[in-house]
């Protein structure tokens, strides 16, 4: 029972979904934002620090299921070190991964969320990959407190 | 002989009449266990809606002609089917509406801005769905009314002592609640709730969503003045709903919306309303819809509630029998009068993940807050996932559930 679920519950999404490394706030922080999903109750905020144009860190603090837990998990992993204005464009380039489950463009620091692309047959789930997202690109636009999936 | 008529119910018999629930979901039988948010459609329920549109379709209220009388006919036929139902005095008290949520809408716009005054208050409960709610803030906000929160207990009833409380200074107009939870499966004891709000002068509003469902509803008996439903939870179509009201408070009430077929005279200076219920039906209704209703109802009256209540009850048993052996999982809510819904969290799984797996072998069950964000703070869960029954549950589908979620509870161990 369940084999056809191997992917998207993989042993790396577990892993993240129950024990993330970047699951608190940051004890310094400079931008902060909620992301929630109003039709679930998910709700994810989202810490950034700079340094420079650059995010130094990120964490979050999250209720919500295991995928959404590992994806803001993944995300503070990828994003370390990134410039602000790049990213967008890597949300972006989640957003289509999380959808189509491809991701030809998919830059290298996002090589570790490629077994998030599994979300894209369960349509009703892919929400809970981009959400953290939008959080952090509200974080960083630093005016907003709230975004919504 | 026998002097005690069981009620006989057949319900593979029951299923036959479903042809959606011979449909395979990913290879497996189809387990819906999401009739609380929209209940599947019998044959009886497509063939009226199908037969309307092929040989007798026409607006109503308004032809001259055969078709249009002949659809009239059977457009009114169903508000004299819901009054039978709720056993309204009056069909005239029956109006119709898009849902419940319209007919809550309907009443906070109409009765609150209309008949209230500033300064008075609205109670609801602290297990109301959002639709119970959010018009009741809208009304506060635009126009001055207090809204209290009548507290529930541990177990999930409503706390009659805390709804006394709300009551007790005298200034509340109305007290709006749940006939039966949609999170908990909680039954309020409706009857007991009108004696008290009307003990304090406060008129009395039951959201009977779930509970028309699952049992008779008599609003005479309870001593309602509101009493709302929809009929795409009572196995009729979607984009109609019910509001019953009493005659004079109808009456008194100014209409919702303005339009067609809610008038009795039209000028460019003024317009002067239609009776009651036309007056607070305009523009041209959900005909099909309406139709689908009659048979609804005419196809539940046919099996009784006598009988699907005690389907419903043996359901109950079995499934609060079966959940309760799978540990970790707590079912929200232990009321005593209950019907056929059951949430539940499971420690080591969000409830997302526990119905996404549920649904890989066919089980439909809901995921999420519910709407009722407020309820699930109240319970101390962020979300929950909902199994809720119909007319055509089985006790080998609660089985299945539960065999499923025990493999649920094995894969996130």
């Amino acid at each position: 029972m369940f084999d056809d679920l191997r992917d998207l519950y993989s042993a790396e999404i577990r892993a993240h979904g129950r024990n993330p490394r970047h699951g608190q706030r940051l004890p310094v922080y400079d931008g902060q934002a909620k992301g929630d999903n109003p039709m679930c109750g998910d709700r994810v905020q989202v810490f950034v620090r700079r340094d420079g144009g650059a995010v130094a860190e990120a964490g979050f603090e999250a209720r919500g299921c295991e995928i959404t837990v590992a994806s803001a998990d993944l995300m503070c992993e990828a994003v370390q070190g990134q410039p602000a204005h790049h990213i967008r464009d890597m949300a972006g380039q989640v957003a289509d991964m999380a959808r189509t489950g491809q991701c030809e463009a998919c830059e290298v620091a996002l090589e570790r969320l490629r077994p998030l692309s599994a979300v894209h047959a369960f349509p009703s789930r892919v929400k809970c990959v981009t959400l953290p997202w939008l959080a952090l690109l509200a974080a960083l636009d630093g005016d907003k407190e709230i975004a919504r999936e | 002989m026998n002097a005690v008529t069981k009620p006989t119910f057949d319900v593979e018999r029951i299923r036959a009449e479903f042809p959606i629930l011979s449909q395979q979901v990913r290879g497996k039988p189809l387990v819906f266990l999401d009739s609380a948010a929209s209940a599947q459609k019998p044959r009886a329920v497509i063939d009226a809606m199908v037969q309307a549109m092929e040989t007798q379709y026409a607006n109503v209220h308004r032809g001259l002609h055969w078709m249009s009388e002949r659809t009239t006919d059977a457009y009114e036929a169903t508000r004299d089917a819901v009054a039978r139902l709720l056993n309204a005095p009056s069909r005239d008290e029956v109006v119709f509406t898009k849902n419940t949520t319209e007919a809550i809408n309907l009443v906070a716009y109409s009765y609150g801005r209309g008949i209230l005054q500033p300064g008075q208050a609205v109670v609801i409960s602290a297990m109301e769905h959002h639709a119970n709610l959010v018009p009741w803030q809208m009304l506060r906000d635009s126009h001055g009314i207090e809204l209290r929160v009548a507290p529930i207990t541990d177990a999930g009833e409503l706390d009659m002592a805390g709804l006394e409380d709300c009551l007790r200074d005298g200034k509340v107009g109305l007290v709006s609640v749940t006939h039966m939870s949609n999170v908990l499966g909680t039954v309020v004891p409706a009857a007991r709730v009108a004696a008290l709000a009307h003990e304090y002068g406060a008129r009395v509003m039951f959201d009977g969503s779930q509970a028309v469902v699952h049992r008779a509803v008599d609003v005479q008996a309870i001593g309602a003045d509101f009493y709302t439903f929809t009929a795409h939870k009572l196995y009729g179509p979607t984009g109609l709903g019910v509001l019953w009201a009493k005659r004079e408070l109808l009456e008194r009430m100014p209409p919702f919306m303005g339009g067609g077929d809610m008038i009795a005279s039209v000028s460019f200076e003024r317009s002067t309303w239609a009776e009651v219920p036309h007056k607070f039906e305009a523009g041209t209704p959900p005909i099909v819809e309406a139709i689908g209703l009659g048979a609804a109802i005419e196809w539940v009256e046919r099996i009784g509630f006598d009988a699907i209540q005690a389907h419903e009850a043996a359901l109950t048993d079995h499934a609060l029998a079966r959940l309760a052996e799978i540990p970790g999982l707590r079912v929200l809510g232990s009321a005593q009068d209950r019907g056929g819904v059951f949430s539940f969290t499971m420690e080591g799984a969000h409830a997302h993940d526990i119905a996404t797996l549920l649904d890989r072998q066919g089980i439909a069950v809901r995921a999420g807050n519910h709407c009722a964000e407020p309820l699930m703070r109240r319970l101390g869960v962020d979300s929950s996932a909902r199994a809720s029954t119909g007319i055509y549950t089985t006790p080998a589908e609660i089985d299945t559930l539960a065999d499923t979620l025990h493999r649920v509870r094995e894969f996130f161990a």
